[in-house]
């Protein structure tokens, strides 16, 4: 081999490993690029941390249409509480505000430590649906066999587009007691 | 048919490791540097692992010979499934395509070896010790990784204690891919003749260089995926958990973004081996050689903008379903160009039906199947029935079985004569095909029926009404297993001395019109292209 | 004998290609019952003849040449290797067809996507390995598991497959349905990522933890509609059925104002024999033990323990009723079971000949106090 060649091969060989590099490190930048993407509503639905408090305004009450709001609730891989809404429907002018309690009980002998996801159906009203004040901001702390009831308050933007009659708003609690020991 | 005559005054300066034939005894293969024998390496081993591969398939199509649950428990069976894929795609089919590359890139482009030889032994042998790592994990508590190849949080957060080891393994075969293609680029861009202008090159190394960028663009976007689930597990971040605020769903979407390019990495050096073999059997130049390299380059940037047509019924707007359902279909345009280039050069050909080209006719015609029950799939709403039913394990096998595999037994007959000197036995290998074409399609095409009928993918276990078909496809199977030992048999045969046929420098009628290769003596010497050829056989301008 | 026969019957469909024996053999896509997956149907209808047609067009091409255009009928090889004009013909011809092909498949693709309007909701949760039904309106849920008799067909080895009805598609409770109603359903998972498919319908989707997806349809006829988890979702993935029956609304009404008794009405915690005792714990364990404990007691080496001669399960009562209320980081709270139940299974647990325990006793409904301890 000649050795201007050599000396080309290595150069292009570290030129293409730092690509390579640089992708594993695309890789990583799909990360914040899909909450982007979510946020233009274009591939997925919201992610849970980018559900904020958002200040109580004075819309316009739009009296003219109502929305059936549903309200699901999920434990995930049966953690040992009872966790439920106060309703499971609920039909709601845009501009309105209303508060749903939320019910939950840690049925072990043990402090928790849980966490609701909230998850919207379908994706792109999550962000009409503002919520004031939320157990789902922050995780929640259960002392053994704790009960609590957890108010949720919310109003729907009236730019809701009328195609959207039905609104599921689902939350699902993790228990992270183990990692919030770990950590 | 043009002769370019180039300059040559690099007589003297040949490297010193070219200097002397191979190491004495066996440590030639630890240490060696030279692209044939590293290509051999890797052969041998894709070829050994095809057989590991294969056999968990039997025990797969055995378990499902009848319904209920015969010989394996569920767990393994999953174990099964996840393992045969990914030994089958990062054992077998992509080292093989490396092995192929090693042995033939630089003869075919005039260069005396790989451009960084060196690199060349270590990224095979990290391959071997990935594929140990990962076999490993079927001995370890738990089982082998069971959640599928695709590795999908958060089932395969679920594996027992293989799950960093199958992590590591997958990094090692990544970094070893990637020095693979590092090299096989360098070598395509550097070390060409310099008779040899891109646009002479032959197909098979046009799609290597297009193959080599993928897997250097998508194999560490596969690491960095597979990376996030290690810590997902063992160091609290929550990239693909919903507890934590991640997404289980922005794992598939860089999955696939690796994992759909990652299929035409298996298939673009396919398409290569078959531009090679068909004119050279057809007696007529490629058709349409710059739009086949067009086409191939067109196939790849789409390869990066489609990955979600695996995610259809995941749950995305309307928009994105719409969008990558056109992108998709936009993907049958060039890979039919390839089609009908292929008819139009056997068309008025002078066709002979040696093994190889018979390998490479059944390419044309199956792999076809293969694209046409891919558009189908890439209807979103038609696929929100066919997806994860057995009618797209019938259609990936079509692009991988009788299309990547058949390429590469066909240029296994198609150059182990130039490789050994010796010509293996035509009978046999003609034996081999028909039993292997006549099979491959009982094994698979009634998994067609299965999917539309409603049979779930990965299940260990069946309703009756699935019975027939999956006794017919498993009856399939057991002969194309067996089938494939003829193969094994033809190779072993053929290194050890063939049919006793002396063949000639260009084995294949004109073969020399066709390609550097068949200019040099059979069997090729340890070292070829020390100095640059200057009259590079082209038959396209 | 029976293994050689199907293989025979086997070999020779695989010959003749011929419909003999026994089961219907389905080729083609189900057309499905309601109007997007007649819908979905017509579609794959017309990208398969249209794929037929270049099929034949391409092959007949290829089988052409080889048998005309071969050297040893002395054909001579042409030498032409380009041509614009078909290149560019045959670029555009496909295009042509897949702009044709995009146009239906847009509108089946934006009617399967608008789920509004509808008449009621159902949540869907798939669970390792069952699914729980949720009627928003009505309040009705169930969990829906794999039948009793596949459940022991497939992991006992004692009961032939063929003599089970609907070998593992049948399910203790289905989904009923209204007939003619806009029905939105509602998926989410509680631990991976099942997929609900019923190809009667038309379609499948995925269920993933923390998440919610939804999906519609509406069922013109009654009728039962039988599928499948579609998504890889551990080892018992191919036992998760899905039934769905679909009837008028009287009897609809009917059904849930029944199922709202049965589920309102007070477990019955009145002492049981011995062999009722046995009897439902055999179904309870079914349902929910199996899947890990198997059927023998065995458990998986390197996963699951075994319950046989495990001193937890023959040892003190109380503390394996809190172990089971409790669950651990690796077994889920069995929180949710009745007392009756709860008893039913430990008792069987704790004397049945198949798990291979015997302690001589009996736990009665009674016995069970809340009592929920941490196992850790
Ligand atoms: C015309 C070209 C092709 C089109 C339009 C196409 C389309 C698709 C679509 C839409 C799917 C997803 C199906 C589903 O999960 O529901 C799929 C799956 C798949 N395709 Fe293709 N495909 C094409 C060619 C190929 C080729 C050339 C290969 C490989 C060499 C290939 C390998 C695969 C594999 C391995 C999967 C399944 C991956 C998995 O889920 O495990 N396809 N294809
Ligand atoms: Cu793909
Ligand atoms: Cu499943």
């Amino acid at each position: 081999m000649n050795e201007d060649v050599a000396v080309k091969n290595k150069r292009l060989g570290r030129n293409l490993a730092i690509v390579a590099i640089a992708m594993f490190g695309f890789g990583y930048a799909l990360v914040p690029l899909y909450d982007v993407l979510c946020e233009w509503k274009w591939i997925e639905r919201d992610r849970p941390d980018a559900i904020k408090a958002i200040p109580e305004t004075a819309y316009e009450i739009d009296k003219s249409r109502e929305v059936n709001v549903e309200f699901m609730t999920t434990l995930n891989e049966s953690t040992p509480m009872i966790f439920s809404a106060e309703m499971t429907q609920l039909k709601v002018h845009p501009g309105e505000y209303h508060t749903v309690n939320f019910y939950a009980e840690n049925k072990t002998a043990s402090p928790m430590v849980a966490r609701a996801i909230p998850s919207f159906s379908p994706a792109l009203t999550s962000t009409y649906f503002e919520k004031v004040e939320c157990f789902c901001f922050s995780e929640q702390t259960f002392a053994p066999h704790e009960k609590k009831v957890m108010p949720m308050r919310f109003v729907l933007n009236p730019a809701l587009p009328h195609e959207y009659k039905t609104i599921t708003l689902s939350y699902t609690f993790f228990d992270n007691t183990q990692t919030a020991i770990k950590k | 048919m043009s002769a370019v005559t180039a300059e040559h005054d690099h007589d003297d300066h040949h490297h010193d490791d070219h200097a002397h034939g191979p190491e004495k005894g066996w440590l030639r293969w630890v240490v060696t540097t030279n692209h044939k024998d590293i290509g051999t390496l890797y052969l041998v081993f894709a070829l050994a692992m095809f057989f590991v591969g294969g056999t968990m398939a039997m025990i797969i199509r055995a378990e499902l010979f009848e319904p209920g649950m015969q010989f394996v428990d569920p767990q393994f069976f999953n174990s099964m499934t996840t393992m045969h894929a990914l030994v089958m795609v990062f054992g077998a089919v992509m080292p093989a395509f490396v092995g192929l590359a090693n042995w033939m890139v630089p003869m075919m482009i005039g260069a005396p070896d790989m451009a960084l030889p060196r690199m060349n032994n270590m990224s095979f042998w990290l391959l071997v010790a990935g594929i140990l790592l990962l076999a490993s994990t079927l001995f370890m508590e738990g089982g082998a990784p069971a959640g599928g190849w695709t590795l999908y949080p958060p089932l395969v957060l679920q594996t027992g204690k293989a799950l960093p080891f199958a992590i590591f393994s997958v990094h090692l075969l990544g970094i070893s891919s990637i020095m693979g293609a590092i090299n096989i680029v360098a070598t395509i861009l550097n070390m060409r003749a310099p008779a040899m202008s891109l646009m002479k090159m032959p197909m098979f190394v046009w799609t290597w260089l297009i193959t080599g960028f993928l897997l250097i663009a998508i194999m560490p976007v596969f690491a960095g995926a597979v990376t996030m689930l290690l810590t997902d597990k063992f160091f609290h971040t929550s990239f693909f958990d919903a507890a934590g605020g991640g997404d289980p769903v922005l794992y598939q979407h860089i999955f696939w973004f690796f994992g759909h390019p990652e299929v035409y990495v298996m298939i673009l050096p396919t398409f290569g081996v078959a531009s090679t073999i068909i004119p050279v059997f057809a007696r007529k130049p490629l058709f349409g050689y710059s739009s086949m390299v067009y086409a191939t380059a067109a196939i790849a940037f789409l390869a990066f903008i489609v990955w979600a047509h695996h995610m259809f019924t995941v749950g995305m707007p309307i928009s994105g379903e719409l969008y990558f359902m056109y992108a998709t279909m936009l993907i049958a345009i060039p890979t039919g160009v390839k089609v009908f280039n292929w008819t139009a050069t056997m068309w008025k050909g002078a066709m002979t039906f040696e093994t190889p080209m018979l390998f490479s006719i059944s390419f044309v015609v199956l792999f076809t199947l293969g694209g046409f029950t891919g558009l189908m799939m890439s209807i979103a709403p038609a696929d929100f029935q066919y997806h994860d039913s057995y009618f797209i394990v019938a259609h990936f096998h079509y692009t991988l079985v009788p299309a990547s595999i058949f390429m590469l037994m066909a240029g296994g007959y198609y150059w182990l004569p130039k490789w050994t000197g010796h010509m293996y036995n035509e009978k046999i290998g003609q034996l081999h095909f028909w039993l292997s074409a006549i099979s491959v399609n009982i094994l698979f095409f009634p998994q067609h029926f299965l999917g539309l009928a409603g049979m779930p993918r990965r299940i260990p276990d069946y309703a009756i009404q699935f019975s027939d078909w999956n006794m017919i496809s498993s009856i399939g199977g057991f002969i194309f297993g067996a089938s494939q030992l003829l193969f094994l048999y033809i190779v072993v045969d053929t290194i050890k001395g063939g049919t006793g046929e002396k063949v000639t420098d260009e084995v294949w009628e004109d073969a020399h019109k066709h390609g550097l290769e068949w200019t040099l003596p059979s069997p090729v010497p340890y070292h070829t292209f020390s100095t640059p050829p200057t009259v590079i056989p082209c038959d396209h301008d | 004998m029976k293994k050689i026969k199907q293989l025979f019957a086997g070999a020779m469909l695989t010959t003749f290609g011929l419909p003999i024996a026994q089961a219907d053999y389905a080729l083609n896509l189900m057309e499905g019952v309601t109007k997007v997956s007649n819908d979905i149907y017509d579609l794959h209808m017309l990208i398969l003849w249209i794929c037929v047609f270049i099929g034949i067009a391409v092959f007949g091409t290829i089988f052409y040449s080889i048998y005309h255009h071969r050297k040893s009928k002395g054909h001579e090889a042409a030498h032409f290797h380009e041509h614009t004009t078909v290149e560019i013909i045959w670029t555009i011809i496909p295009t042509i067809i897949l702009v044709a092909m995009a146009i239906p498949a847009t509108k089946t693709m934006l009617e399967l996507d608008d789920v509004q309007e509808s008449e009621m909701s159902i949540k869907v949760t798939g669970k390792q390995w069952y699914w729980d039904y949720q009627y928003l309106d009505s309040g009705v849920h169930f969990e829906s598991h794999l039948d009793e008799i596949s459940e022991k067909s497939h992991r006992g080895h004692t009961i032939d497959p063929h003599t089970v009805p609907n070998y593992l598609l049948s399910v203790d409770r289905p989904l009923v349905i209204p007939i003619n109603k806009k029905i939105r359903f509602v998926f989410t998972s509680a631990d991976v990522i099942h997929s609900w498919w019923v190809p009667d319908l038309g379609w499948k989707k995925d269920a993933n933890p923390g998440f919610i997806n939804e999906a519609w349809t509406s069922v013109p006829t009654p009728g039962v509609y039988r599928g499948q988890c579609t998504e890889l979702c551990g080892r018992d993935h191919g036992f998760m059925p899905i039934v769905v029956i679909a009837m008028n609304q009287g009897d609809y009404d009917n059904w849930v104002k029944t199922t709202l008794e049965k589920q309102n009405a007070k477990p019955d915690l009145s002492d049981q024999s011995h062999e009722q005792l046995m009897a439902n714990g055999s179904s309870v364990y079914l349902k929910n033990c199996v899947a890990c404990h198997q059927i023998d007691g065995k458990g998986v080496v390197g996963n699951y323990p075994a319950l046989r001669g495990s001193a937890k399960v023959t040892g003190g009562v109380d503390p394996l009723i809190g172990f089971l209320q409790a669950g651990t980081s690796k077994m889920p709270s069995f929180a949710k079971l009745k007392d009756n139940e709860l008893a039913a299974v430990i008792t069987y647990i704790r004397n049945s000949p198949d798990i291979g325990n015997k302690v001589g006793d009996e736990i009665q409904p009674k016995a069970i106090t809340p009592v929920y301890d941490d196992d850790e």
